[in-house]
This record gives structure tokens, sequence and C-alpha cells, in this order.
């Protein structure tokens, strides 16, 4: 397939402007994030956090908190910069930072979208474990435990590995077909689970919440003790890279206004909050019924509440959004080696993430790598709002490397690199747990960038006249 | 013909949620609930195509 064929909108407009007339309402920014957020990776999540040992208040509480801060992240740091410039990303990367750098930043990206679509084949994977009955991996697990679960990964991995190279268009058909009916499918599986779990009148849910579903306790083994602070962090952080991190300049250059930024209300608090809630509620169910069975796995999960429906609906939303992702990581990497095959790229990524949903790793770290992604691609984000709003207020030149012809910007390039590695020695020996550390994060990358920046712009005037 | 692929359409999707709300109301037993939970889904997938992303 032509790669132009691929992508719709969001591949237009690559090296210019958008222009008035290709601007977007707010109902197509609704669509769009209400979709993308409900995603096969989002049944393991609320589980994950019942794992952690989460309370009723701190879950409920602190998600409502956490998706508030994200909201307000996409409308006021990336929807003000996107509306404004109306560029990519990786132009407005390239502009600063230089070719060479976005080089680097796209290959962590399509390493780490490797990796989540590996995750994404691995929840699909779970609903054929119970159709054919293999041992599927625990929650402590991180290598197979069965050549059936090793088969099950690896067919499911290649089916959504060629259908991806091949059928981009037609998946993206239908996942927006499948959206409105997955969303429903969630809300049946929390409405389902309540019941199993014996609420018979919504009067009581308070009570079932904190007593039997999000009892608080210590966290089961291998798993860190999540409170408010950490749930309200991670539903903060976890999509990090797209607003802070401002990778969603490319989806927001199109918007007709910057408080379209609202509109990932709708991913926040149907995906985010809905559907992590009820993912949970599933896991409380398989807790109550059997306590000694603490495997997160959304295949048995959501067929217990759901039956055949159930397990449609995990092999959809892991397919649907396993699709788009594999697609932004061959795409990625494709920008290494221009001259290479999309379809190709596309084929090898594939098949490395169906290598690595067979060990349940991330999958059952999902919490880890999440905030790990972060962390990792957050420190763009702080060089772009430096870049865009104080550098010219402060004598500094504003897109460096477009201003000097240079292939990379040793401030910002320096910035990342002195960022991650600050945010790791916190997490590594300051005792600063990952879910945190980018919000400290950020300020060090903008201190950083903007003290590196004056340090290169003064050393090389000549360079940076204006 | 569309009005009425997308009527089915909708009726499915509430379909789904009041199916799961009559189970907590006990009206439906899991079993019957996941059958018609079935039934809702093919009918969704069915008709939607027929309107949804056609002029």
């Amino acid at each position: 397939m032509a790669e132009q064929e691929h992508h719709e909108a969001v591949d237009e407009y690559e090296r210019e402007p958008v222009p008035p007339t290709a601007q977007l309402g707010l109902k197509s920014y609704v669509g769009q994030f209400a979709g993308e957020h409900v995603a096969g990776t989002e049944l393991m999540i609320g589980p994950l956090f019942l794992a952690a040992g989460v309370s009723a208040f701190d879950l409920l509480v602190g998600l409502l908190v956490g998706n508030l801060l994200a909201v307000m992240s996409w409308t006021l740091f990336t929807a003000p910069i996107a509306t404004r410039v109306r560029l990519t990303l990786y132009f407005q990367l390239e502009k600063i930072c230089g070719r060479k750098l976005v080089t680097l930043y796209n290959a962590a990206n399509g390493v780490m979208f490797t990796f989540l679509a590996g995750a994404m084949i691995t929840v699909s994977a779970t609903a054929l474990g119970v159709w054919f009955q293999f041992p599927m991996p625990g929650l402590g697990d991180l290598l197979p435990k069965s050549v059936g679960w090793v088969v099950a990964v690896l067919v499911t991995g290649v089916l959504f590995t060629l259908v991806a190279a091949y059928g981009y268009k037609s998946v993206a058909r239908f996942a927006n077909l499948a959206a409105p009916w997955m969303v429903l499918v969630f809300v049946a599986f929390g409405i389902v689970g309540l019941r199993q779990l014996g609420l018979t009148s919504l009067g009581d849910f308070w009570n079932v919440a904190q007593t039997v579903i999000w009892k608080g306790g210590a966290p089961m083994a291998g798993q860190v003790k999540f409170t408010f602070w950490h749930v309200m962090f991670f539903a903060w952080f976890c999509n990090m890279a797209w607003h802070i991190g401002m990778a969603d300049l490319s989806l927001f250059r199109y918007a007709r206004h910057a408080w379209y930024g609202v509109a990932s209300a709708a991913g926040m608090f149907v995906g985010h909050y809905m559907a992590w809630v009820a993912a949970s509620i599933l896991y409380a169910v398989q807790l109550h019924q059997d306590p000694t069975n603490t495997a997160v796995l959304p295949g048995p999960l959501a067929y217990r509440a759901c039956g055949l429906a159930g397990l449609l609906c995990v092999i959809a939303a892991g397919w649907t959004t396993a699709n788009p992702t594999l697609y932004r990581a061959g795409l990625a990497f494709q920008s290494l080696v221009p001259s290479s095959s999309r379809f190709r790229v596309t084929l090898i990524t594939g098949l490395v993430a169906t290598v690595t949903a067979v060990f349940p790793l991330v999958t059952m770290k999902l919490l880890d790598f999440v905030a790990l992604w972060g962390m990792i691609l957050m420190p763009m984000g702080p060089v772009i709002f430096v870049d865009f709003w104080l550098f010219g207020r402060w004598g500094l030149r504003r897109n460096y490397a477009e201003a000097t012809g240079c292939g990379i910007n040793w401030a910002a390039g320096l910035t990342w690199f002195l960022t991650m590695g600050a945010c790791s020695w916190l997490v590594l020996k300051g005792g600063v747990q990952i879910y945190f550390v980018s919000l400290p994060g950020w300020f060090v990358a903008a201190l950083l960038y903007v003290g590196l920046s004056k340090l290169l712009q003064r050393r090389a005037p000549a360079e940076v006249a204006t | 013909m569309r009005l009425a692929a997308q009527l089915v359409s909708w009726l499915a999707l509430v379909g789904t949620v009041l199916l799961a709300a009559l189970f907590f109301a006990d009206r439906l037993t899991l079993s019957q609930m996941q059958n018609w939970l079935l039934g809702a889904t093919v009918v969704w997938f069915v008709s939607a195509p027929l309107w949804m992303g056609r002029r």
C-alpha cells in the first residue's frame, strides 16, 4: 500500500502551517479522543490499580483530579502553541533542535510505541486463552508459562502486523465502527461487575466500593502501594508525552481554537476514568470469587462479566489500538531511514512487538512502563514551551536550529539527556518513585534549556543573529 | 433505509447498557444477559456499517 494512503489528515501539511480551510471543529476532537482512549490497555490498568492496594477514595478522587489536570495540560500547554504555530511536532522540533536530534527523538518514540503495541497484542491474546484454555501468565510472571500462550501471542501478533501493514485503513474504519459499542460494553462491564459483587442498590455503592472493591491495604506481591498521589499523578502523566511533552501539537494544529483542548475530557473521563474503574471492578469480581486468582488477564475478566461479547470487546480493543500504534511506530522508525518501505518497516516493527508480547514483562508492569514513557519523552515539552513563550522576551533566539542551520541544537540535546539522567538518578538513587519524577523533571528541563541556550547563544553570537 | 439502519443501530447500543441494567435489577440471569448482549453486538456490527461513515 502506498504510504500516503495510510494516514488521513494528520499526515498533511507536514512542513507548512495548517491553513484555515483545513481546520477542524470541536466535534472532531471529541470523537477522536473518546475513541482513542478506550484501548486494550485500559483493561490492564484498572486491575493493576487494585493490585496496588488502592482505596476507593484514592482511586475515584485521584482519577478525577489527575484527569482534570491532564485535560488542563492539553488545553493550557499543548493547544495554545499548536493553534499559534500550526506545525507538526516533528517540524517544530526540527526548527528548534535540528534534524539529527529529531531523528533520535523518533527512535525513542518508535521503541516505546513498539512495546505498547506488544502490550496490546498481549491483551488480545488473553481472549484466546478463554477459548483454548492454555495456561496464561500470572501477575508476577515475566516469562511465558505455556507453549499455548506463545503460539496464541505469535498468531495474534502476526495477524495484527499483517493487517497494520496491508490494511491500515480498513482497520481504522473498523475502529470507528467499534468505538461506540466498545465504550458501552465497558459501561456494561462496570454495571455487571457491581452486581456480581453484591451491589443491589446504587445507594450502597460507596459502602461496597470501600469494603469489597477498593479496600486499600497492602499491595499484592511485587506491586507498589498506590495512594491518592500515585493515582493522581498516574492519571495526569500517563499521556504526558502527548500533552506536556507536546506530541499532540500535530493533532491540535488543525483546531480552530486553543480551547478545543477541553475535548480531551472525552478521552480522559470515558477511557481513563470510566473504563479504568470498570476494568478494576472486573478484577475485584475475580478476587471476590477466588482470592487466590490474582492473574490480570483481560480475556477471562471480560468473559466472566459479558460472555462472548466481552471477549469480542477485548479483541477489538486490543486490535483497533494496536493497529495505529504499530503504524506510528513504523512511521517513527521509517523517519530514521526515509528511503525504506513503510510496509517493510511496519512489518518488522510488528514482528518485534509480537516477540515482546510473548513476555508479559511490559504488560504486567504497564503502570511503570507508561510512567517511564512519559519521563523519556517529556523533556522536549518544556524545550518547546520555553522556546515558544519565553525566548523572544528574554532576548534568546527562537528556533535555534532553523536560524543557524545546525543539525543538532546541543542546548536542547543536553537538556534532554541531562533531564533523563537527573530523573533516572532521582528514581534509582534519590528514592523518588517513577510516577512522580516527571514533575520536577519538567522544571529541570526548562531551567537547563534556558541556561544552556544562554551559554550556547553567547558563545556563538554571529550564528544566531536574527 | 438509512434512517431504519440508524434506528436499529442506536437500539442495539441502548440495549447494550439496558441489558446490563436489567441484570443489575435481577430481571435477567447472567447467561440470559450475555446471550442478548451478543445479539445486540451482532445487530450493531451489521447495521452500523450501513450508515456510519457514509453520506
